[in-house]
């Protein structure tokens, strides 16, 4: 193992997915000389698209092709501080991704705003309902950036992503069917809906008789033929339903390596480095300077990269991870509820039912992709919470994403047999008939729920892990069963045969077997106050101000909606903010302490 | 944060500074000093009239426009290979009596052209004679490259002594044996067949309705020399017409070269470029896609080095000039879109072995339509490449896939995935007799023995990276150090970055990397 310095640049940007691609573009675009480390291998649709080989859902969904390799470095989790967290060594529950594009590669390209209630949800929520509604423990804050301050960056990333979808209302005047409690919008989609597959249609005829408000969901894959504002083009979405865990063949699932790469690596000032994982960011003697980080090549060398500006865009908790082993911010202490790193790190909360329709109706679920049809009147604060007793909802909505024939055989059918000739019947019956309804919620901070490093455990390369303490609280679990149990509405109106609703228990801990969401959130939140949050509105370290850190940790807390719409907005606002004022003035903090 | 970019300014000042010194001295030669152009097109000198600023702004400005005439020449399609230093020689071509392998052009002394003097560089390239007096291999456009002007070949040799790193790469010796290797008949090839400068003057001198229909005939006959694929060759390799002057074989498209068959470039309705705009065919050369075709093959070379970096001017005068030769063949109708076969694809039951093959894998992006998603993926219906009389592109694009490169203008690039794996000779064979037939399309169809000839001279997997880029796609800013040839970092070496040097490009993301590749095995 060899150590060596390299010549040193403008800024590094550590991670290669939708936060690094977007930070490397616009620092390249500003004239910086960026070197962008990734510590996966390279990934492009031409090989790990490839058609029709790419359609392997062994390959895919089973062995995990995409996905970061848990014996080289993963996490340890617990449910409560007073056990012991072990390593997270199979992958179930989150996916993280590994290589060029990252997460954005295998995403399935569900593209949200936020609600602009939930970008202040302490302010909203002490307006509304009181400041003693925020029940004891729970770290409830605002992001610090308003949605109309982000609205020209929104903006800006679904015309990179190509995204598909319907507005409500364009400047104040209504357009089209979109979501009524959807934020104003300055310009349309760039592109028009995805078409309503059979399910999502039943699901928006059902949900319309029951008097809710259904809206096609917005959607990074392409709807037509499309170029961005970068030059980069895609193909349309023909459905097939290879989304999620996979490098999209069509060219139609937005990725940093159909959206960004092709103009990014173009800029002479950039320079991507692979299997090039960082192991810590340094700092100056005085601790409140980066000069750059230190990472381990594929042949175990150790290189010093020094840069004037270090971008932290790792995965929500690699970027954590990486705070806390460089020692930038003051680690969380939840006995004290003091320190910043690895407080408020949330999950999203979601659960999923299964209705089955008459044997006259066929699902046609190998359709799939990013779109379907969504309800939002149990989502954010769109309805009255003050009977309710907590904080936070749930999206509905039928994104069927393709049932694929591992998936389909694995699909059970409540009060069928395990085996056998019941059990093929039964199964057959389902993956014709039926179909899945997702509540995908929020899930608040809380006091104990928290990353810090592992006392034990120690990654391949040598440092500590990252430790997760999380659980279910009683908030979220109510919150969760009281949108389920609306849903009935709607399963009536659909004229199901049956149904079987998937909700959180009272009691049950989070276990890590089961796949849930990637959308992990938190950790190095953003906000107003050194206090409560690591970095400040311009997602800039409150401590170390040459650093910046860009991904999902800066969500206080975790929102009903999908993370990447919200991460690219940020980034862009971030990046905006480094451009027009970071640069130009003498490398301190942008908001003064 | 002022220290941070004012370090940045003044480090690239100092650069600049430096490179413009430098190449001040260099052109402070008397040869280089007297030989300063008059104004050549698009290197407009303004009314700078002091002596050493104007030398040094001449001088770049002469550079420039000898980068600009290395584009429209094409010459790092031959002389550079895929991934190695630019113009470093030694891609391979291979031929019936062997393998050739193109020159080391950099201004290397002992293994380049640094040691040849102007009047020896335009005579290799107009004569296609060495200075040692040896004959080069006609594989060398210079029967096209004759009709050159003086100011653009001064401007290319200014070039490839002051623009061009050298390399000290040896030449590849060539894979010919005696006594084919002997060059004398090629002396006695080029007397016969290519055009004396004198003549070569002359035809590029005549008259043409518009000055932008010259200009498109100098760069097409010319340093583009697109006849040199795009007209058939004769039994001694010549190309039986070297402009439009020769007759109707110009440009009539020519016999396969590295296994892809170049099309017709004249007014065919079906089989040529008849039914393609003038803005079609800019947008193509600019970026090597359009609504009607996507290049692949050579022709994607030929755009990533060449055609990319013209001038909007210059690519809409190559279009109008291809876009005034008639038909060469008068019989040829219209083609008109027939959806009995996009019906019977929708209509499933039964199907033919070529339509059930076509759904199964090749539907997904060209639709039961035929008529793609252009521009990323191209139309079939219709396609003047799908009705060729030869079939070999077709089928080959089918058994190896192919790669659109990214351009300046379009940066993503789009492979087609190579088929020859998953399809048995017979089962190439009906779908692109399906192709063929379908939507209008009326060309002959395709055996299993065909598949199979053309499967057998296809080399599987070398790898495929990036082909260099030859010339900074901005203007060069004077006194900047010229570009380094690209790297290729695929192998994810750890190219350290400098600063605001430019470190060069990547390879293109969605290269083929490990797929097999479409070299062509000697016969």
């Amino acid at each position: 193992m060899a150590e060596k310095t390299l010549p040193p640049v403008d800024v590094v940007v550590v991670g290669s997915g939708w936060a690094g691609s977007i930070m490397a573009k616009e620092m390249c675009e500003a004239g910086l000389s960026v070197v962008m480390l990734e510590r996966g291998k390279r990934r492009s649709t031409a090989r790990d698209g490839a058609y029709p080989s790419s359609l392997d859902e062994l390959e895919g969904a089973v062995r995990y092709k995409l996905f970061q390799n848990p014996a080289q470095t993963t996490v340890t989790v617990r449910n409560r501080s007073d056990q012991e967290a072990v390593p997270y060594r199979r992958l179930a529950a989150f996916l993280p991704g590994a290589g060029v594009g990252g997460a954005g590669l295998h995403w399935t390209g569900v593209h949200f705003r936020a609600p602009p209630q939930d970008l202040r949800l302490r302010s909203h929520v002490i307006e509304r309902y009181g400041r003693k509604f925020i029940p004891e423990g729970m770290n409830l804050q605002d992001y610090g950036v308003t949605y109309t301050e982000l609205e020209p960056f929104f903006d800006k990333a679904e015309k990179v992503f190509g995204t598909s979808g319907e507005a409500y209302t364009v400047n104040g005047k209504a357009t089209g069917k979109g979501n009524i409690f959807a934020p104003d919008r300055s310009d349309d989609f760039p592109l028009p809906p995805l078409k309503d597959v059979y399910t999502a249609h039943l699901f928006r005829h059902a949900a319309t008789e029951a008097g809710y408000h259904p809206y096609a969901m917005p959607a990074a894959n392409a709807s037509q033929p499309y170029t961005n504002p970068y030059g980069a083009q895609m193909g349309p979405c023909n459905f097939c339903g290879y989304c999620s865990d996979y490098a999209c063949y069509m060219y139609a699932k937005a990725s940093p390596n159909v959206n960004i790469m092709p103009a990014l690596r173009r800029h002479e000032n950039f320079t991507l480095r692979s299997n090039a994982h960082v192991l810590k960011v340094l700092l100056d003697s005085t601790g409140k300077k980066a000069t750059g980080v230190v990472y381990q090549d594929a042949e175990g060398n150790h290189i010093t990269q020094p840069a004037g500006l270090v971008i932290l865009a790792a995965f929500q908790f690699h970027n954590v991870h990486l705070m806390l082993l460089s020692g930038i911010g003051k680690a969380y202490d939840p006995a004290s509820n003091t320190g910043t790193v690895g407080r408020n790190f949330t999950y999203q909360n979601i659960t999923n039912s299964t209705v089955w329709m008459p044997p006259t109706r066929s699902t046609d679920q190998f359709i799939g992709s990013a779109g379907g049809v969504a309800i939002d009147d149990f989502n954010s604060d769109n309805f009255d919470h003050g009977p309710l007793g907590f904080i936070g909802g749930s999206p509905l909505w039928v994104n069927q994403a393709g049932v694929k024939p591992i998936a389909g055989a694995k699909a059970s059918t409540p009060g069928a047999p395990r085996w056998g000739s019941a059990w093929k019947k039964a199964a057959i019956d389902t993956y014709r008939h039926s179909f899945t309804i997702n509540a995908q919620g929020s899930n608040m901070a809380y006091r104990d729920v928290y990353l810090d490093l592992d006392p034990t455990w120690r990654t391949s390369y040598g440092q500590p892990m990252l430790r997760m303490t999380f659980d279910w609280k009683d908030n979220d679990i109510r919150m969760n069963r009281y949108v389920i149990s609306q849903l009935a509405n709607v399963v009536k109106a659909l004229g199901a045969q049956d149904a079987h609703y998937g909700m959180r228990e009272p009691g049950k801990p989070f276990d890590v077997r089961d796949y849930q969401t990637t959308h992990l959130c938190g950790g190095a939140v953003m906000g107003e106050d050194p206090k409560t949050s690591a970095l400040n509105r311009y997602l800039q370290s409150w401590d170390v101000p040459n650093v910046f850190v860009v991904g999902a940790n800066a969500f206080p807390q975790g929102m009903g909606y999908n993370p990447t719409g919200l991460v690219a907005a940020l980034a862009y606002w971030s990046a905006h903010h480094i451009r027009t004022q970071w640069l130009k003035g003498n490398g301190g903090p942008l908001v003064a302490l | 944060m002022s220290r941070f970019a004012n370090q940045r300014k003044s480090k690239s000042f100092s650069e600049s500074l430096l490179s413009g010194l430098a190449l001040a001295t260099i052109l402070a030669t008397p040869v280089f000093a007297a030989a300063a152009p008059s104004a050549p097109s698009g290197a407009d000198t303004g009314s700078d009239t002091s002596a050493g600023a104007s030398t040094s702004t001449n001088a770049q400005d002469l550079i420039t426009k000898g980068r600009y005439v290395a584009a429209a020449a094409d010459c790092a399609a031959c002389h550079t290979v895929p991934g190695s230093a630019s113009f470093a020689g030694g891609y391979a071509f291979q031929l019936p009596i062997g393998t050739l392998y193109s020159s080391n052009i950099t201004p290397d002394k002992t293994n380049g052209i640094g040691n040849w003097t102007e009047a020896q560089f335009i005579r290799a390239i107009r004569e296609g004679v060495r200075p040692d007096g040896a004959a080069l291999y006609p594989a060398m456009p210079f029967p096209s490259y004759a009709r050159m002007t003086d100011e653009d070949l001064h401007a290319l040799y200014a070039y490839f002594m002051h623009g061009v790193q050298p390399v000290a790469q040896a030449v590849r010796p060539n894979g010919i044996p005696w006594p084919l290797s002997m060059r004398f008949p090629l002396t006695v090839w080029r007397w016969v067949f290519a055009p004396s400068p004198d003549a070569a003057r002359k035809s590029a001198e005549r008259s043409f309705p518009t000055p932008e229909l010259a200009r498109g005939a100098y760069l097409v006959e010319g340093p583009g020399h697109c006849g040199a694929c795009h007209t058939k060759r004769g039994l001694a390799m010549q190309e039986t017409a070297l402009t439009a002057q020769d007759g109707p074989q110009y440009l009539a498209g020519g016999a396969a070269v590295d296994g892809w068959t170049p099309p017709s470039l004249r007014e065919d309705p079906r089989t040529g470029l008849g039914a393609w705009s003038v803005a079609d065919l800019t947008a193509f050369l600019r970026t090597g896609r359009n609504m009607r075709g996507s290049a692949f093959g050579n022709m994607d070379t030929a755009v990533h080095h060449g055609t990319q970096y013209l001038t909007d001017d210059d690519l809409a005068a190559m279009a109008r000039y291809l876009k005034a030769l008639p038909a060469a063949n008068g019989a040829e109708q219209n083609w008109q879109t027939d959806p009995a076969a996009t019906r019977a694809l929708r209509a499933g039951g039964k199907l033919t072995k070529g339509q059930r093959l076509y759904l199964d894998n090749c539907a997904a992006c060209h639709r039961s339509t035929g008529a793609g998603y252009a521009p990323a993926f191209p139309p079939l219906a219709g396609n003047p490449v799908v009705m060729n009389a030869a079939p070999d592109s077709l089928i080959h694009i089918v058994l190896t896939g192919a790669t659109l490169h990214g351009t300046q203008a379009a940066p993503s690039a789009f492979t087609m995935p190579g088929f020859g794996k998953r399809l048995s000779d017979a089962q190439v064979a009906a779908v692109v007799t399906f192709i063929r037939h379908a939507w209008g399309n009326d060309a002959s169809a395709v055996s299993d023995v065909d598949v199979a000839h053309l499967r057998k001279r296809l080399t599987p997997s070398t790898m495929q990276s990036a082909p260099p880029t030859p010339i900074d796609p901005a203007p060069a800013q004077p006194g900047s150090a010229p570009r380094a040839p690209e790297q290729d970092v695929s192998q994810d070496t750890s190219k350290p970055a400098t600063g605001p040097v430019p470190t060069g490009h990547l390879p293109p993301e969605d290269a083929l990397h490990s797929a097999p590749q479409p070299a062509m095995k000697a016969n």
